[in-house]
């Protein structure tokens, strides 16, 4: 057992846990943030994406003892007491959740786009999600979902 | 609220939509109950023979975890299909790779692998079946000498089938022999016969969410017997998982009690599949005294549960100069794997739609579903059609090519229309427009021009680029007599509140179920859409309204809402005094002064027979599906000789599917089935080796990603349906049935090559065009030689 302390949607924590234990089954076990999804568990399938200090990771393919001292953020840190957050909500106008397993890892792949290319291009929505498998929709009500949302946040007063 | 406008045709947000994109929704393997344990389940390593022994390495503490065998089993040792060949547990015979032998339990999840590890079984093998070929041979040569039964790998049964073969059909265009002999003058009257093979693999369904399921189980505490068990899980029937508790505990139905939780994705894999692992974890359950949760991982998931059945379907078909089919025959087998499981739905399904949206004058379909020693295949969207209509569609290219017509002219000459029948002799009394259907798809994909242009630019270019398209429909709820057989039942409560709460069996998984059925009350209520609830799908409280399969949702299931509906309506009009038009305020009053005065309001409807619709089972005729959607589609190709690549780069999808309830819906379901067919063509191999699964995981069975796919544009015609609520007719499965044969047609668009198996990988391109290239004559390989009836000259494949 190691303590790892680390942010987590913008509160501090600070666990014991097992060095290599999955970062995945750190969020889901010890943190009970269950939003965050195992479809592989080989990094594959993108159902277990978080962003760890702004990056897109993989949280089934991180050791605990990796993220001690990162900044986290799962899919229950998007949204506030009241509103969904506007990715959140364009994926649920446009269909962009079907069984919604993928969804979480999905909002936070497209969250990663966004705030790297703001008005992407049909390219990069391509790219920047291909890393997120997704076997119900066939990804194109995700890209309508991603188009949405980017309109929506370069809207002022987003 | 009357005079709003309409519900149905509109896109209201997915009724749990919110949870999901909050990530709240709890799937399965987010719920813990106290007490809970882990199971895990002990597979065969063999593919065929006998269990010798069984040993416990005395490394571990066996006292700490529960261990369920087959004779620990209740009931009976059998899953719930008909034959009762498919045992819960292996007791001693081994009949694929991955079957289960032994269930353990224990309270940390970690210590079970250490355990599983720690258990050693020996075998005594036998050699194992492991396609449909081997099968037959092995029929054949018991055939041929009684006595000659060492391959014969599955005994025939009294349900039906014989050994080897779970089952088969003959369906003939009218009465069998005159049908015979017909056909053989159509053949001799021909001017051209064709005949061609087609293959195609298995699939694996890929939900993102394996299976998994909690169990637990209700002991007597003086006699330790088994009162009661609850199983709640990821999956699409919670009835069949009710039926095969109550085989394998004996207990009675209202004792077993099935809970779905959110399902993450299903496609027909967790329609028989959560019968097996729900009884699994409810003995584990009834062995440890706890609640117990198994959850498979991606790769015992891929290695042990169903895929979609591999084919292979013969066409021998006899032309006229004209354009005209004349007759033919088709012969159809799957590969069902070790168990007879669902094959002979799947079966009957692949063979009433082997005849496609076309005339045949004469035409005997024979279809057979072949043991193997494969895991058990099962339901995958599309459930049988897929596999037929891809030999068909490919079939009708070739003809095309063979007599001289465009696959579009060919086509045109022998759709069927309003007022024809079909192969079993349904009259389509709906309207049917295929050749609408053709011409717009066509315009809108802009195909003649595409054709022409590519001609031109493939002479100077690596880079071969085609379009084709595949015409077809899918019939939608259960074939022949199955939604009798169902007798489907769903409620409509009005709560005390006056809040309307549908009550079904039918499961969300994606598909929108729990959408669809709401504006169905809503529009037939006259109430908002966000008024509606639907319950929980707990079998001990909501009604049997039948498996959610077979694109029957949305029509029957539907159907039934909406007249509970409007019986809920009529007896508020006359028993609550509610007025005729009323708004939503007028409902809630009368809801709430009708439950004052006469109690608890529940409206129950039952699936009735529309009553012309008639199926005879053992002629195999008759109306075989209440409705059927129809559609073209087409596919834009680019095959890269460099890498051998092949790109869809465009797809186009024109669907009749009666009334569109929800837009957004229905387009995120045909796009989703669209990239699975791409998927089936083109990327998605199942590698066997000794009947194992080799590539049993994501990185290895490759599914389309966002990059892989094209922009699919998804177009529908409207023409509403006598059956279904507000005109509507099943949308599930149709988009798995296209793809793939209108991708090979545009490949050979594209190359001049034929190709007509899949998947289609690119060494299967490579290996193809270089044998072609290394013959003298290329092109001149005559796998499947047509006739010219004139001059009785065998010719090779013909291209475009
Ligand atoms: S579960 Fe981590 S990538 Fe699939
Ligand atoms: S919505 Fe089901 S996997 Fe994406």
């Amino acid at each position: 057992m190691t303590t790892i302390k680390l942010t987590i949607n913008n509160t501090p924590a600070t666990l014991s846990v097992s060095p290599i234990k999955r970062l995945l089954d750190v969020l889901r076990d010890d943190l009970h943030l269950t939003g965050t999804k195992e479809g592989c568990g080989e990094g594959e399938c993108g159902a277990c994406a978080i962003l760890m200090n702004g990056e897109l990771v993989n949280s089934c393919l991180i050791p605990a003892l990796q993220a001690d001292n990162a900044t986290l953020t799962t899919i229950e840190g998007l949204a506030n007491a009241t509103h969904l957050h506007p990715i959140q909500q364009c994926f649920l106008e446009q269909g962009g959740a079907q069984c919604g397993i993928c969804t979480p890892g999905m909002i936070l792949a497209t969250h990663h786009l966004l705030a790297q290319y703001p008005n992407p291009t049909d390219a990069q929505i391509r790219e920047g999600l291909a890393g997120n498998l997704c076997r119900c929709t066939g990804y194109m009500r995700i890209f309508e979902s991603v188009r949405q949302a980017a309109a929506k946040s370069l809207l002022p007063n987003h | 609220m009357s005079e709003t406008k309409s519900i149905l045709g509109s896109s209201p947000l997915r009724k749990e939509g919110r949870p999901k994109v909050l990530g709240a929704a709890q799937y399965i393997d987010d719920l813990t109950l106290p007490g809970m344990w882990h199971g895990a389940t002990v597979r065969s390593t063999i593919a065929r023979g006998t269990i010798r022994s069984i040993t416990f390495a005395p490394h571990i503490n066996w006292s700490e975890y529960a261990i369920v065998r087959a004779s620990d089993i209740p009931g009976e040792n059998a899953i719930v299909h008909l034959p009762k060949d498919h045992p819960c547990l292996a007791a001693r015979e081994i009949n694929h790779v991955a079957e289960p032998i032994l269930l353990l339990a224990h309270p940390e999840k970690s210590a079970l692998l250490a355990a599983k590890a720690a258990i050693h079984i020996d075998y005594d093998e036998l050699p194992g079946i492991f396609n449909i070929e081997a099968s037959e041979a092995a029929v054949a040569a018991f055939i041929n000498d009684p006595n000659d039964t060492d391959n014969i790998i599955w005994p025939g049964s009294s349900e039906g089938g014989t050994p080897n073969c779970f089952k088969n059909y003959q369906m003939y265009t009218g009465e069998a022999a005159p049908t015979e002999s017909a056909l053989v003058e159509a053949f001799e009257a021909a001017d051209f016969i064709v005949e061609g093979e087609y293959t195609t693999g298995a699939q694996e369904q890929l939900y993102i969410e394996p299976n998994g399921v909690i169990a637990e189980c209700d002991l007597d505490p003086v006699t330790g017997h088994v009162r009661g068990v609850t199983v709640r899980g990821s999956m699409q029937c919670p009835y069949y998982l009710v039926h095969a508790l109550t085989l394998v505990f004996n207990l009675p139905e209202e004792k077993c009690r099935v809970i779905q939780v959110e399902t993450g994705g299903a496609f027909g894999g967790k329609e028989d599949f959560p019968s097996v692992i729900g009884s699994h974890a409810a003995l584990l359950a009834m062995k440890s005294g706890h609640p117990v949760k198994i959850i498979y991982d991606r790769g015992e998931d891929m290695a042990a549960t169903t895929k979609r059945h591999p084919s292979r379907t013969r066409l021998r078909t006899a032309v006229s100069r004209d354009g005209k089919l004349l007759g033919g025959t088709i012969d159809v087998a799957i590969d069902g794997g070790a168990y007879a499981t669902l094959s002979p739905v799947v079966l009957s399904r692949a063979t009433i739609h082997a005849p496609g949206p076309y005339k045949w004058p004469h035409l005997r379909v024979r279809s057979k579903a072949m043991a193997t020693n494969i895991p058990p295949h099962g339901a995958f969207r599309g459930f049988g059609a897929p596999q037929s209509l891809f030999a068909l569609e490919r079939h009708m290219d070739k003809i095309a090519y063979t007599i001289g017509f465009t696959p579009e002219e060919f086509r045109r000459r022998n759709f069927l229309s309003t007022g024809d029948h079909t192969a079993t002799g349904q009259p389509l009394v709906e309207p049917v427009d295929m050749h609408h259907l053709l011409t717009r798809a066509l315009a809108d994909s802009g195909y003649h021009a595409k054709r022409a242009a590519f001609a031109e630019s493939n002479q100077h270019s690596r880079i071969k680029r085609g379009v084709g398209f595949a015409a077809f429909m899918h019939g939608t709820g259960f074939t022949g007599s199955g939604e009798r057989r169902l007798n489907s039942l769903v409620h409509l409560d009005i709560l005390a509140d006056g809040r309307p709460q549908v009550l079904v069996s039918s499961t969300e998984f994606g598909q929108g179920t729990n959408t669809i059925l709401c504006q169905v009350a809503a529009e037939a209520l006259h109430l908002p859409y966000d008024d509606i609830l639907i319950h929980e799908v707990d079998t001990a409280a909501v009604p049997n309204s039948g498996p959610t399969v077979a694109s029957r949702t949305a029509m029957i299931v539907g159907k039934l809402v909406e007249r509970a509906a409007n019986e809920v309506l009529a007896t508020l009009r006359t028993q609550a005094a509610l007025p005729t038009p009323h708004t939503r305020e007028q409902f809630i009053a009368a809801a709430q002064r009708h439950h004052a005065q006469q109690g608890f309001l529940r409206a129950s409807v039952r699936y009735e027979p529309p009553a012309k619709i008639f199926w005879d089972d053992d002629l195999y005729r008759g109306d075989a599906y209440p409705g059927y959607a129809w559609a073209v589609y087409v596919a834009e190709v680019a095959v890269d000789l460099n890498t051998y690549q092949v790109q869809v780069t465009r797809f186009d999808a024109l669907q009749e599917v009666g009334r569109v309830l929800h837009p957004i819906l229905a387009k995120g379901q045909i796009e989703g089935g669209i990239a699975q067919g791409i998927g089936y063509a083109l990327y998605e191999k199942c590698v066997y080796k000794d009947g194992h699964l080799m590539n049993n995981q994501m990185t290895n069975y490759i599914m389309p990603t966002s990059a892989d796919l094209p922009d699919i544009h998804v177009t529908f015609e409207e023409v509403p349906s006598l059956h279904g609520p507000g005109g509507a007719k099943g949308i599930g499965e149709l988009p798995m049935d296209g793809p793939a044969p209108a991708i090979l047609n545009a490949i050979e668009n594209a190359t001049g090559i034929g190709f007509n198996s899949i998947p289609l990988l690119p060494e299967d391109v490579y290996e193809r065009l270089t044998s072609l290239t290394a013959r003298p004559h290329g092109g001149a390989e005559d796998l499947n030689p047509v006739v010219d009836q004139a001059t009785r000259t065998e010719s090779p494949e013909v291209n475009a």
